[in-house]
């Protein structure tokens, strides 16, 4: 329990560092309604079969991109004053530390694709509300806030930390995301799960993956 | 309290410390002076758990590290010339949290108590980002107390204050911050390190140039043997 209410503590410091300043919220909101306009027009529209295949890319496009913006600002708070180095030196599991910052990330990416996937069935037309979508959202963003949460604290050490962390995170997690959009595209698109359940499957089988070895090897990417 | 025998910390083909050798008894307060770059800091993150050493032996209340870390982690209060708090939250949050992830008891209780004793009681509801340099400082020092560590680890906690709020900092670090404990601290001020210790370390280039007690030495003399040590 102890365990758990460390984690715990660590997101609610976050939440509450969000509600005080709202620039990561803000930031992350902002930037995907502008990308859903552009591809709002950029694509053509009126051809059906046009918006079905491009739509579960652009909206992944949209969330792994608001992802990014929250990341390094979630890194750029414990870097600012120390605080990576206050919160490393609490007598806690480092993997706590790793979860907690891992779920507020993925809690705050998962509030603004509640922004997202409405305002993408506005935009396009198109039936992204449904069981299963939310669901692959949901394991998509875990895995990304994972590996992304291990990746940027290591990109802290590095002297141009913000386009480290794009060039580490994009081909690390590009499997996942790949798998998060074929099987956004099938659940969208009403298949029966069967269909593409392989890509269901490559998406949990990642998602287990990234968030172990993220686990194992947070401890010596955040110390000396 | 402190064993370090033969620390060596590279990073890369760059050696930080070669060989340092050092002894801090319980109670004591040792200051470790030394031009930019000697190895001061690398050597305290060490002893602060937050850097690994390349070789050698480091003991703290008889735990090895790395391998004892996190049982040595709750007997360290650090103090840097970085206060380690976040700004967006009031200093109360700070305290809070840090008390969480140290699971201190009665922790409302002790989070009144050290603010009334650093003098910060009133700002309790503040944004740190909006106190003055000195202000993050004493509080700093709070969060540092919190879990009442018995070393305390002190890295140039004056850097940027002017000369007001540095004695002030020096008065509430010494009543709250070294009183009692044992006390590493690195300094570039040579005349406060040697008030506050009761032993003096030179380090030079990663190595322990020179080494004297508080009452073998007056400032002019520590003054001459840092000149000397640091310009050989």
């Amino acid at each position: 329990m102890s365990y758990l209410r460390k984690v715990a503590a660590i997101i609610a410091k976050d939440i509450a560092a969000e509600l005080r300043t709202r620039e990561m919220l803000s930031s992350m909101g902002v930037f995907s309604i502008l990308v859903i306009i552009v591809f709002n027009f950029a694509l053509e529209l009126t051809d059906r079969q046009i918006v079905l295949t491009a739509t579960p890319g652009a909206l992944w496009v949209t969330i792994i991109f608001a992802g990014m913006l929250g990341l390094n600002r979630s890194l750029a708070v414990e870097l600012d004053k120390g605080c990576l180095d206050g919160l490393l030196l609490t007598p806690v599991d480092r993997s706590a530390i790793f979860f907690g910052k891992a779920l507020g990330n993925a809690l705050f990416m998962l509030i603004v694709e509640v922004v997202v996937l409405p305002l993408f069935v506005v935009f396009f037309d198109v039936p992204l509300i449904r069981p299963w979508v939310m669901v692959i959202v949901v394991l998509g963003t875990l895995g990304f806030a994972g590996v992304g949460t291990l990746l940027s604290s290591m990109a802290v050490n590095t002297r141009a930390r913000e386009v480290m962390l794009p060039i580490l995170l994009f081909p690390v997690a590009m499997p996942e995301l790949v798998a998060a959009v074929k099987a956004t595209a099938g659940a969208m698109a009403g298949l029966p799960v069967s269909e593409w359940q392989q890509w269901l499957t490559l998406l949990i089988v990642f998602d287990v993956i990234l968030v172990a070895v993220s686990f194992m090897v947070f401890e010596y990417v955040v110390e000396e | 309290m402190i064993h370090v025998k033969g620390l060596v910390k590279s990073f890369g083909p760059t050696m930080a410390l070669r060989g340092v050798n050092l002894s801090v008894p319980e109670g004591q307060f040792l200051t470790v002076v030394g031009p930019n770059g000697a190895g001061k800091t690398t050597m305290l993150r060490i002893l602060a758990t937050l850097s690994r050493p390349t070789q050698g032996v480091v003991q703290i209340g008889g735990h090895a590290l790395p391998q004892g870390a996190a049982e040595v982690r709750r007997h360290i209060g650090l103090v840097s010339h970085q206060t380690l708090l976040y700004g967006d939250l009031s200093a109360e949050e700070n305290l809070r949290f840090y008390g969480r992830m140290y699971d201190v008891p009665d922790l409302d209780a002790r989070v009144t108590q050290v603010l009334e004793q650093v003098g910060l009681a009133h700002r309790r509801r503040d944004p740190v980002r909006t106190f003055s340099r000195g202000m993050q400082q004493r509080l700093a020092i709070a969060r540092a107390v919190l879990h009442r560590p018995s070393l305390m680890l002190l890295d140039e906690p004056y850097t940027g204050l002017d000369q007001d709020a540095a004695a002030r900092l020096e008065t509430v670090m010494s009543t709250v911050g070294t009183e009692g404990r044992t006390v590493v601290m690195t300094t570039h001020d040579l005349e406060r390190g040697l008030a506050v210790a009761d032993r003096v370390v030179i380090l030079v280039k990663g190595r322990v140039a020179f080494e004297a007690n508080r009452s073998e030495l007056d400032t002019a003399a520590f003054k001459e043997a840092y000149r000397q040590h640091t310009l050989a």
